[in-house]
């Protein structure tokens, strides 16, 4: 894998399912590993938000010599100052969680990032397996194991799911070491979600599943194979127009778009 | 004749080139940090610590004490009058009778020495250490033959110039052994870095019948650059007196005689652990090492120099992280070196620079930090084991004369049973009790133990403050993990939260319930019952009889274990052992049940919900494992009922 493309890893700020505290988030770990494995050192990790969060220092301590912090308030909106980071500083690659584990958590950070820029987005990816001539494979994580294998060109927008490898172990001593480089961030208030008012999730009823299976082989064939859905349809050499109505018809039925 | 000035000038040439060697040596040890000790005090106090701490450890082998006694005290003796009758020439007969009979008196002791290398014991090293009896004998037999002149008992000048050149050739020899060696890496080095080892010892309080149990804190404070790396990664990272220390063992194998994890097959030995970092500190491979490898990992490949990184090439990790931190190597080492000192040293930089924790161990430390407790449950949900046991919180009642330290184990199913098991004993015996809750936080040792002393000392910092808002004369646990870092490691924090606080392991405490008479306790009539000795009650603590006393108390005679009290082996679950896991052969816990079934006892009572779990953990059959507060309920006569149920024993 050739070690000159500029790889970007976006980092947030996690929140523990179980105490709530923050920490490392998951996913965006997940990211910077991915990036470490690729390129090493020279990869670019990046935070936008509060500089002095110690939480940083958990991702320092995987090893980093430097991260990079787009200095602002929590309740700024991070979009626009990573796009103009980004912008501005030439990248091949950005590697972002699916979605943060607080604040909003609605995983548009990279679609907005990508739509801004005119990139591709990949969604949910397992594995980048090389990256040559202006070309990566890439590995998509589906349900149960499955992977998916696409080409995508350079520069692009990865999304890493949960089945890429975990993040390495955080040592206190090169996290309590490293420099960040500061740079001044967006002082533009998130006005929408200033309004919003947070309040725990209820637990959503759980769907009884009524397990019929009589033994143990069906009970096992009953947790790992693929639901079968009743509907849908594949359609692979239709015209893009026509995958759009099916689409569109479909957003009509199931009563999402009226 | 010949020999009036040979002898002289042998002698003057070896002391000569042992003091180039002595300062070499102490150069290498000045290699490392520094550490205050108090040199006069220490000094002055050798010969004391010597003659008795150190000889009552040797003293559990009673062959080799009194053998050490003879021919040490002889040598000492015979080379001090060597010195003033064949070097200064003093002519006294009555010095020259002394030292034939310091002479003889070595003689004796090196034909046991020399009985004891025939068929040596597999702990024992060899190699060099097969020649050292010879040499004792050739020196003692030399400067025999040539003192008798001296008493007038042969004439000046017997036997000519024949004798005289197999007498040179003879003092050559064993004067190099005696002087030579010891200051230039020969077996007789433990003499010269022993002595000098108890003066500089880096844990005094050990000497006298005291105990040092708690490990020493990183300074992580003002003051520490922060380029500083944290932990041993060079020998060099040592402090001085801990290579010193090291340069002290004398390859008895003790250590590995004991240590749980050698026996069960995991890649450790603490023998050549120590030697290993002797290596490490002067440089050089372990092809000369003469001693049992770590299992699994063949001699002749570890490379070592002072500032080379100990994880690259000198000692694999898989090493480090097999200890249990039992501690029964130090307990055990006759020359009092902190095996498990320099383990969590190593540990230190292993997991806080290198993010290096195996197995499990990057997770459970994760957990801590962010849940403060090892396995990620909700911190909200530490009381939930106690929902129905109407204890008082101590943020509603403030004061109490007990603190009840529940520990972790408040989110295990099986140590729950013991927790509840200790809450009944306590109201029975009416004792105003109330607990942390949810204020309650993990103790931090296994974080430290894992070497993460960042996490350790941010959690003992939290607990502090939390137990310094409240009042209380005692503080109990079930854990005697918890229990050791309470009473021996949280007083380096600077807090006074636990200044004129009791911290008591609850056998301690009930104990004291029953002879107050506060407990009215039934005979137990089950089968036959052995007891276990936790490590961090029994070596890091010196608790051996509290929990022996309670079930005397219960009319149990504890049908003891060959290895018990301050020998008893390890469960295998300390030091964070099984979440790094190290593959062995055997698993220690299956070892210890193997001790438990020797015994003929139906049941093993146990002290440490860890050690619980670790002999729960051995497939059946196999007796039971019951915690002394279990066994106690168990026989508890309830005040009110006059028919009390007896629990079964055997299931």
């Amino acid at each position: 894998m050739p070690p000159n493309i500029n790889v970007v890893s976006l980092v947030s700020i996690g929140r523990h399912p179980q105490s709530g505290r923050a920490r490392r988030a998951e996913q965006d770990g997940r990211a910077v590993e991915l990036g470490l494995t690729m390129v090493g050192e020279a990869l670019t990790v990046l935070h936008a938000g509060n500089p002095q969060n110690p939480v940083l220092r958990q991702y320092a301590g995987m090893g980093l010599p430097s991260l990079t912090v787009l200095d602002q308030a929590s309740s700024c909106d991070a979009v626009s100052v990573l796009l103009r980071y980004l912008r501005k500083n030439p990248t091949d690659i950005v590697l972002t969680g699916v979605r943060a584990e607080r604040g909003e958590s609605s995983g548009m950070l990279p679609y907005l990032l990508a739509e801004q820029l005119g990139w591709p987005l990949v969604p949910k990816v397992a594995e980048i397996v090389s990256v040559q001539d202006g070309k990566a494979d890439v590995l998509l994580a589906l349900p149960r194991g499955q992977r998916r294998s696409v080409q995508v060109s350079l520069p692009f927008i990865a999304t890493i799911d949960n089945a890429a490898p975990e993040a390495r172990q955080s040592a206190f001593g090169p996290g309590s070491r490293a420099l960040f480089s500061i740079q001044k961030g967006d002082n533009l208030a998130d006005d929408a979600f200033m309004e919003w008012k947070i309040s725990p999730a209820k637990p959503r009823p759980k769907r009884l599943k009524v397990v019929k299976a009589k033994t143990a082989a069906d009970r096992m064939k009953a947790a790992t194979a693929k639901p079968v859905g009743g509907g849908g349809k594949i359609m692979k050499q239709e015209s893009p127009e026509e995958k759009a109505q099916a689409i569109f018809d479909l957003l009509l039925e199931e009563k999402v778009i009226r | 004749m010949m020999l009036d000035w040979l002898v002289p000038t042998l002698i003057s040439v070896l002391l000569v080139l042992a003091s180039i060697g002595a300062v070499r040596r102490i150069n290498l040890w000045r290699a490392g940090q520094a550490e205050k000790v108090n040199m006069l005090a220490g000094l002055l106090a050798m010969p004391k610590r010597y003659l008795h701490d150190l000889h009552h450890v040797v003293d559990r082998d009673k062959y080799i004490s009194r053998t050490h006694v003879v021919t040490g005290g002889g040598f000492v003796l015979a080379m001090v009058l060597v010195v003033c009758v064949h070097l200064f020439g003093v002519d006294s007969k009555i010095l020259a009778w002394a030292l034939l009979a310091a002479l003889v008196m070595m003689f004796c002791g090196a034909l046991f020495v020399y009985k004891r290398r025939i068929n040596p014991p597999s702990r024992l090293s060899k190699g060099p250490w097969m020649r050292l009896p010879k040499s004792l004998l050739t020196f003692s037999i030399t400067f025999f033959v040539l003192t008798l002149p001296a008493v007038g008992v042969l004439p000046e000048g017997f036997g000519g110039w024949l004798l005289t050149l197999v007498l040179s050739v003879l003092i050559l020899m064993s004067l190099s052994e005696m002087l030579f060696g010891m200051t230039w890496g020969g077996p007789m080095k433990h003499a010269f870095a022993g002595a000098l080892h108890l003066a500089f010892h880096r844990r005094p309080e050990r000497f006298g019948g005291g105990r040092s149990t708690g490990l020493k804190p990183v300074d992580f404070g003002v003051g520490v650059s922060a380029k500083e790396v944290h932990g041993v990664a060079k020998p060099t990272d040592f402090k001085w007196n801990q290579l010193l220390g090291f340069d002290a063992c004398v390859q008895c194998g003790r250590c590995e005689a004991v240590c749980p994890a050698f026996a069960a097959g995991q890649p450790l030995n603490p023998k050549k652990l120590i030697q290993d970092m002797v290596v490490g500190f002067a440089g050089g491979t372990d092809e000369n090492y003469a001693g049992n490898p770590y299992p699994g990992i063949d001699l002749g490949h570890a490379k070592g120099e002072p500032n080379q990184i100990i994880t690259d090439g000198l000692i694999h990790p898989d090493t480090l992280w097999s200890c249990t931190t039992c501690r029964a190597c130090v307990e055990e080492c006759p020359m009092m070196i902190e095996h498990v000192d320099a383990i969590v040293d190593m540990r230190r930089f292993l997991t806080l620079e290198k993010g290096e924790t195996p197995n499990k161990g990057a997770q459970v430390l994760e957990n801590i930090i962010a849940t403060d407790n090892p396995n990620g449950y909700a911190p909200a949900s530490r009381t939930h084991w106690a929902a129905d046991q109407n204890l008082p919180v101590m943020k509603d009642v403030k004061q109490a004369d007990v603190l009840f330290w529940v520990s972790d184990g408040a989110f295990d199913m099986r140590s729950q049973r013991i927790l509840r098991a200790f809450v009944k004993l306590m109201k029975a015996a009416n004792v105003d009790a109330a607990i942390l809750g949810d204020e309650e936080l993990d103790s931090g040792d296994v974080a430290r133990r894992l070497g993460d002393d960042a996490t350790f000392q941010s959690l003992a910092k939290r607990n502090l403050a939390t137990l310094s808002t409240y009042q209380f004369n005692k503080i109990v646990t079930t854990d005697p993990h918890a229990f050791h870092c309470l009473k021996n490691e949280y007083g380096d924090f600077g807090s006074d939260a636990l200044q004129n606080v009791e911290v008591l392991h609850h056998t301690m405490f009930l104990n004291r319930l029953v002879k107050d008479g506060l407990l009215q306790l039934e005979p137990f009539k089950g089968g036959k019952v052995t007891y276990h000795d936790p490590c961090y009650l029994g070596r890091y603590n010196g608790e051996y009889e509290a929990p022996r006393e309670l079930l005397a108390s219960l009319g149990i005679d504890v049908a003891e274990m060959e290895r018990s009290k301050f020998r008893s082996r390890c469960c295998g679950g300390g030091g964070g052992a099984p979440i790094t896991d190290i593959p062995g052969e055997r698993r220690i816990a299956d070892m210890r049940m193997e001790d438990v079934v020797s015994t003929g006892a139906s049941m093993v009572a146990v002290g440490c919900q860890q050690c619980t779990a670790m002999l729960e953990g051995v497939v059946e059959p196999r007796p039971v494992v019951r915690d002394i507060a279990e066994i106690l309920v168990g026989q508890l006569v309830e005040a009110t009922s006059i028919s009390v149920k007896e629990e079964v024993v055997h299931e």
